[in-house]
Formats: structure tokens, sequence, C-alpha cells
């Protein structure tokens, strides 16, 4: 579950770069659900992830995270609810580790840490598990170094590593936008199947209005940093590209081409 | 070209030297850290040993405490680093400029000698051993625990958050990682290895200077990039090994150096020298591969 409420960010405050980000974006969503969110370059998707998951924070608002209020709180004191999978594929693992060691830092995310060993025998089987189903071969190759790995590969482990251990909400911040079609595609299906076996409520924002509607149960648009429109069951089942458009221009009396909304 | 005694004392300060490399290895490449408190947590690892050895403190215990002491060191660089937001490099340069005069309170003098002292190399001598081997077993067993002992905790999951730390920290935060603690904890550590260090070094040398630890971090460094050369390490292990052997292939260098005549080198050209060879160590690695392309062009 996820409630933020009345969240007000604004960059370089009283500089003439000053940049408001936020202004009071209101979101609420419920345990299990899937949203995608898209809005146009400037319309504060990256910025309510990074808000939620602790990159930044709020000047004012509440962010509460499963009935615990985390709007203070660090990014690494909220790993415990919070997993992220971040645009570039090579910023959600460490090259210089094994897929192993990778792993198993996602296995304890949000836990303590101690002197025991870090890759455990017991995890081993886990991953191997996990790995295979992606159809990579990556299931024996644990002990190589995730540089090794192509993007798509990169981006595949780090969703499985998102999903290694129960986090109350998984944010996907465009997380496909850097892959190539196919891989894209390989890596959104991974994406759906996680979210569903798991369970998770999701955050996903994309670029693709198309792909915002064909995945999740829910659409947010964004712009100037508030929520413009929010559809979901009934009222989002067969609608198209154009509807979401005509919908926005309603909503906002606004003439938007439908480039600046897909490059955004 | 080098005598039996010159080689064995290459061996025994390389040895030393593999374990300053032990903590650069942890602060520049685990951490990616560039920390040059080391020139003053040698000196103060050695202060606080022979302080306490001149006082009659059991001379394990003094090296003990000189571990003890370099961690504190190291812990208010990173401090200053990650809680007052002062450059990573800056911030060690003024605890090491701070360490200078705090060295001189802790010996009270610009050195002490300890060459009637027991140190801990003492009972070694009862040993059915040369005068000039005891240090080196004795150091090679140090340094190997240390090895040892290093490469497990790299091994842990701290150890695991800690290299994750360095090499993604945006990541390491987002697993829950708390990576300002992970930098404290890291470069404490890196200094508390190079005050042990500079305790043995003392005790080896029969002496404690404020003046030892100048160009440490040059020396580390070209021990950290030598046997990196040499060894070219894809793991952990490999790569605190090549501290190790980068150290002893320094120092036996600067001892081939030294000692054949022919080449006129002095003691004074001793900081050229290790100049020179970092900037070789550097250099040779990616030299090899141009002249390889370069071939396989033509």
């Amino acid at each position: 579950m996820i409630s933020a409420d009345n969240l007000q960010l604004t960059f370089g405050k009283g500089t003439p770069l000053e940049n408001p980000a936020l202004r009071g974006l209101s979101l609420k969503v419920d345990p299990g659900e899937f949203v995608t969110v898209i809005g146009s370059n400037g319309a504060g998707k990256s910025t309510l992830l990074n808000a939620l998951s602790g990159e930044v924070m709020v000047d004012s608002g509440q962010i509460i995270v499963d009935d615990k209020d985390v709007t203070k709180l660090p990014t690494h004191r909220r790993a415990d609810r919070v997993a992220r999978v971040f645009q570039d594929p090579l910023a959600g693992t460490c090259e210089d580790l094994t897929i192993e060691e990778n792993m198993s830092l996602a296995i304890k995310r949000g836990m303590r840490r101690g002197l025991g060993s870090g890759v455990k025998n017991r995890y081993r089987k886990r991953f191997r598990d996990a790995l295979a189903e992606l159809n990579l071969g990556l299931e024996n190759r644990l002990g190589d170094r995730m540089g090794l790995l192509s993007g798509g590969q990169r981006q595949a482990v780090s969703l499985l590593m998102a999903s290694l251990n129960p986090s109350s909400i998984l944010l996907l911040d465009e997380h496909t936008a850097a892959l190539d079609p196919r891989t894209a595609r390989f890596v959104l299906n991974l994406t759906c199947n996680i979210v569903e076996r798991h369970r998770k409520t999701a955050l996903m924002v994309t670029h693709s209005m198309k792909q915002a509607l064909d995945v999740g149960s829910r659409t947010v648009m964004l712009h100037q940093g508030q929520v413009v429109f929010d559809i979901s069951g009934e009222e989002r089942e067969g609608l198209e590209v154009p509807d979401l458009l005509s919908l926005f221009e309603k909503q906002r009396g606004l003439e938007v081409t439908d480039d600046s909304l897909l490059l955004g | 070209m080098l005598s039996e005694i010159a080689l064995y004392g290459a061996f025994e300060t390389g040895l030393i030297y593999g374990i300053v490399a032990f903590g650069v290895y942890l602060s520049f490449r685990v951490l990616h850290f560039p920390d040059l408190t080391v020139d003053g947590s040698f000196p103060l690892g050695a202060a606080v040993a022979a302080v306490m050895i001149i006082d009659g403190f059991n001379p394990w215990l003094a090296t003990g405490m000189a571990l003890v002491a370099g961690m504190g060191a190291g812990a208010v660089t990173a401090l200053l680093n990650v809680r007052l937001h002062i450059l990573n490099l800056l911030a060690s340069i003024l605890t090491m400029i701070a360490l200078y005069s705090v060295n001189l309170r802790i010996m009270g003098r610009p050195n002490i000698a300890l060459l009637s002292e027991e140190t801990v190399l003492t009972p070694w001598y009862e040993l059915d051993l040369a005068f000039h081997q005891v240090p080196v077993a004795l150091f090679l067993l140090v340094s190997l625990v240390g090895l040892v002992m290093l490469w497990r905790f790299m091994q842990s999951e701290t150890g695991l958050a800690m290299r994750a730390t360095g090499a993604n920290p945006r990541m390491a935060r987002s697993q829950g990682i708390a990576t300002g603690w992970m930098i404290v904890l890291g470069i404490a550590l890196s200094n508390g290895l190079v005050a042990l260090a500079g305790a043995l070094f003392a005790q080896s040398q029969g002496a404690a200077d404020v003046t030892m630890g100048v160009g440490v971090i040059v020396i580390g460094l070209a021990s950290l990039i030598g046997g990196e050369a040499v060894l070219t390490p894809r793991n952990v292990f490999r790569a605190l090994l090549a501290c190790l052997v980068g150290a002893i292939l320094y120092r036996l260098a600067i001892a081939l150096a030294l000692n054949a005549d022919f080449v006129g080198l002095k003691t004074q050209d001793l900081n050229l020298i290790t100049a020179v060879l970092v900037t070789l160590a550097i250099v040779l690695p990616n030299a090899r591969h141009s002249v390889k392309s370069f071939f396989s062009r033509s």
C-alpha cells in the first residue's frame, strides 16, 4: 500500500533556477495494484519515484508505505519496504561483483548484515532456480562477474533481485527504455510475471502510452507535478492511445501532441 | 648483485608495506576513496606502539593499540567526509596534517629509540633462525593472517555491502545499506592496518620517528599498482595477494637499484625512484596493450 498525500517539492529553492517538481501531488495505491505512470518531460514522474524511494526528500506532504510513515526516512531505511529497478540497466547491479554476490546483497535487502558468509550455500539453489526461469543460461554462471552480462540480462537480474525477498512496493523507473525492442518486451513480460506471482504493489513509470495501457491495472498521468487523471477498471478497458490523448486535452484544456508525451 | 642481508631486508620491509597496501586497497580500490590519512596514521601507529613499549606494556598489546588508534584516525577522516560533506581527498589531508601534531604530542619528542626494548620480535630471536631471517618470518606470518582475515571479511555480508558501497552507492542504498557508515568502517579498517604496519616498522627499525610517514601513501600505491600489473586481480583474494607481491617487488627493485653500483644511485634518490616506478607501473600495462594492437593492425 502506498499513500502519498499532498507532496510538494521544489528543486533549487530561492535560486533563479527554481523548479517546482511536485505541486501537491496525491496518490493512493491499494495492495496488489499495478499502476502505470505516464506524463511528459518534467511532469514529475521520476521525482515521484525518487521521493517514494527516499533518494529525494519532499518539502512537505506525507508518504505512507504499509501503514508506516516513511516521509523522513533515508533510502536505506525504507529498503525493507521498497524495491526498485532503475532506467539504466547498469545502475541496479555492481559490475565488479559476481552474479551470486549481487543476488546475495539483494536477498538481505533491508535486513541486518553481519560477519557471516555473504553468499550462502542455501541461497545458491534459490538463485539457480530463479535464474533458470529467465532461459538465458545464467543459472550456470553464478560465479561470473556482473559486468560480463549484457544490459538486458543485467536488467532481468535486477528484476529478480527486486523480487527475492518480500517488499511491499516495487518501483520501476522506465526500466525498459534503454533496451532494444526485443529485450524490452522480454523484460516487460518478466515484470508482469513477477508482479503477478508475488502480488506486488507496483508503480511503473513509462514513456510509452501504449505500454501504459497494455500493462497493469490502473494508469495515472502526471502533469506539472500533479495527477491529471487516474483511470482503472472498466473505464480503462479498451482504451486506446488517441483516447488517452483526448482525455488529457479535455482535462487540461490544452493542445498536446502525441510526440511530446511519447518522448517525455 | 644483492647480498643475502639486503635480500632479506627487502622482504622484511616489503611485507610491512604489503600491510600498508592492504589498507590502500580498501580505500582506493574497494571504496574509491582517495585517502591520504595514511601518511599520518603510519607514524601514529609507530608512535603509539613505541610509547607503550617504553612504558613497559606488552609489545603485542602496544601493537594492538596502535591498530585501534589508526582506526580512530581513519574514522575521523571518513566522518569529515560523510557527516560534514568535506571532499574526501581534502578530509584526508586535514586529518593527515592534524596527525603530525598528535604524533608529536604522543611521543613528546620527534623520535623514540626502541633498540634495547622488548618488541614483538624479541621472543622470535630464540628460534633457530639466522638474525636477519627472524623479522621476515614474523612479518610473513602477520601479513598472511591479515590477508586471510581481510579476504574472509570481504566475502561476509558486511564485506559485500562495503564493496557495493564503493562500486555503486545508489544501488547499495536501495538495497538498504547505510553507505555512510560503510565508508566510516572501511576507512577506519584501512588506517588501522596502516597503523599496524607503522607499529611493526618502528619495532623492526628500532625507532619511531615523526617524519617516517612521508610518502607512505605513494609506497602503498606503488605496491598496489605494481602488484596489479603483475597479477591482474580478478577477485579479492588475488587482489590482496597482489598487494603483498607488489610491495615485495617494489622493495626488491629499490634494493637492486641502490645496490647496483654501476647505476650510481644513492639513498637520497629513493623518492625519485619510487615516483618513476609508480609511473611505469601505471603506464606499462597500457603500453603493452597498445604495442599488441599496433602489431595486430599491421
